[in-house]
């Protein structure tokens, strides 16, 4: 009963929802019920679905570059102190911008909006994978450090056979947390994007919707957004899960 | 083996853990550094293994040279294993830091395993092992480099009373069998008057060596109940009170 709670709720939700505009009689260009919904979808399912595409396929790179530019950092730091000192509090300022302040920017200066929307979402998903990696990496207990010195471990033996295995928890961490902020920031910078004409994501499909008053599709394509957001979290979240498991720590 | 001189620590914020400290550890000795906590003995341990540098006095090894890696081995407080990697994985380490092949040192690992009696278990990981039998992971991963010298940092002071008693006969069964140099820290007065052949008290704040106590008690199971122990005992407290004087406990 438990585990089919959150599906009955969810049926339970739809219900009242579909209840609630039919008995009251809102317009669907305001609110429309879930059965109105799904039928913009089913109207051009090939059309959300590409979009839908272009949107992942934005999120996976941005997510992979800020995977590589995070734990690359992150080394650089740990082999570094002058780095560390260095760098520090300046990817604070990554974190603390709104994408949405500095999108239009990217855009006009980059120009191909894929590569602009990328680098605005890898601007968002860098920070967590980042700053978790660089804790784990941190994280290796004083007296295994002490047992690799007193066997005059190099450098690359200690982050071989030390430091990246104990960061690796760490990281999976923040690799979920990043991959909904590259989706976040996907989305936000597409909207940017798309108002100055760029047609491809899901975000422009919700804006060119909105300015039409098809309101169904809108929440058809919001649909979409959200099950992405979290199958990408449920994604990571087994796939950390089985690499735990192969090291016999979940 | 080799003589402290005169070693003096002084920690940044400005505790002084060390202070003219004078020992000299012959070969297959067993020494046990006893005293309450914060007396220096950990720290001595970290200057004789080279983890930590005096800032008077010197470390000298006999022949003058500080001995290879492998030569000293380390046990920690907690058994500080891999978590992620088997009791072979965790007992072949210090061999791959020097670059041994898997393959050539696995009898060595196999052989050092079954010395600490954990042969059955040399595929489990930490997490599948008990408190005791991951000491003894640690304890293997000490031994098989055959080290000369073997510094142990109150590594049976987080274990239950059982499995320390075992483990404490069963290190003394190892020393006579490898005839290596064993210096022991530990806080308790029971623990050292079983296992060592030397006493060394250490009185906190700063740490000084008080006083040394030689023993010939050729400790096994029934050492416990006897009176030759018991005696040693009380000797050791008596002198550890006069020692610490207004500290005392």
């Amino acid at each position: 009963m438990i585990r089919l709670a959150p599906y009955l709720f969810a049926v339970l939700f739809l219900v009242l929802w579909e209840a609630a505009v039919r008995l009251s009689g809102v317009p669907e260009y305001l609110v429309p019920g879930p059965i109105a919904i799904a039928g913009a979808f089913l109207a051009d399912p090939k059309l959300l679905l590409s979009s839908l595409a272009a949107t992942i396929g934005v999120t996976a790179t941005a997510l992979s570059a800020s995977v590589l530019l995070g734990v690359a950092l992150a080394l650089v730091m740990q082999a570094s102190p002058l780095a560390r000192a260095a760098f520090r509090p300046w990817t604070v300022v990554l974190q603390v911008t709104p994408i949405v302040a500095i999108a239009p920017l990217v855009v006009v200066w980059v120009g191909d909006p894929f590569t602009s929307v990328v680098i605005c979402a890898t601007i968002i998903a860098f920070f967590p994978v980042f700053s978790a990696t660089s804790a784990g990496l941190e994280a290796a207990p004083a007296d295994l450090v002490d047992l690799f010195r007193l066997n005059r471990a190099g450098r690359w033996d200690t982050l071989r056979l030390l430091r990246l295995p104990a960061a690796l928890p760490y990281f999976l961490a923040g690799l979920r947390i990043s991959g909904g902020l590259a989706l976040v920031g996907t989305v936000s910078a597409e909207i940017v994007a798309g108002s100055g004409g760029v047609a491809s994501g899901l975000a422009y499909r919700i804006l060119e919707a909105g300015y039409r008053l098809q309101v169904p599709r809108m929440f058809a394509a919001l649909v979409l957004l959200s099950a992405s957001g979290v199958a990408i979290n449920a994604a990571l979240g087994a796939l950390g899960r089985a690499l735990l498991r192969r090291r016999g720590e979940a | 083996m080799l003589t402290l001189d005169r070693l003096g620590r002084r920690f940044p914020n400005g505790t002084e853990a060390l202070h003219d400290a004078s020992l000299r550890i012959g070969q297959g000795d067993f020494l046990a550094l006893l005293g309450p906590s914060g007396c220096g003995k950990s720290t001595l341990l970290r200057l004789i293994a080279g983890l930590d540098r005096p800032d008077q006095g010197r470390v000298a090894w006999d022949g003058g040279a500080a001995p290879a890696p492998g030569e000293i081995g380390f046990v920690f407080q907690e058994a500080t294993l891999l978590p992620w990697a088997t009791a072979t994985d965790n007992v072949f380490l210090p061999l791959r830091l020097r670059g041994r092949r898997r393959r050539a040192a696995e009898a060595d690992v196999q052989a050092a395993l079954a010395r600490v009696g954990l042969a059955r278990f040399a595929q489990s990981r930490p997490r599948e092992l008990s408190g005791g039998m991951r000491m003894r992971v640690s304890i293997a991963r000490a031994l098989v480099t055959r080290p000369r010298l073997l510094l142990m940092d109150e590594p049976f002071a987080a274990l239950d009373e059982f499995t320390r008693f075992r483990l404490q006969e069963d290190l003394l069964a190892l020393w006579r069998e490898l005839g290596c140099t064993v210096v022991f820290v530990t806080h308790s007065i029971y623990e050292a008057c079983f296992l060592a052949r030397r006493i060394v008290l250490m009185t906190p704040r700063p740490g000084r060596i008080a006083a040394e106590i030689p023993s010939r008690l050729e400790a096994g199971p029934e050492t416990r109940l006897s009176s030759a122990y018991t005696a040693l005992v009380a000797r050791v407290t008596h002198t550890m009170r006069a020692a610490l004087g207004e500290q005392a406990i």
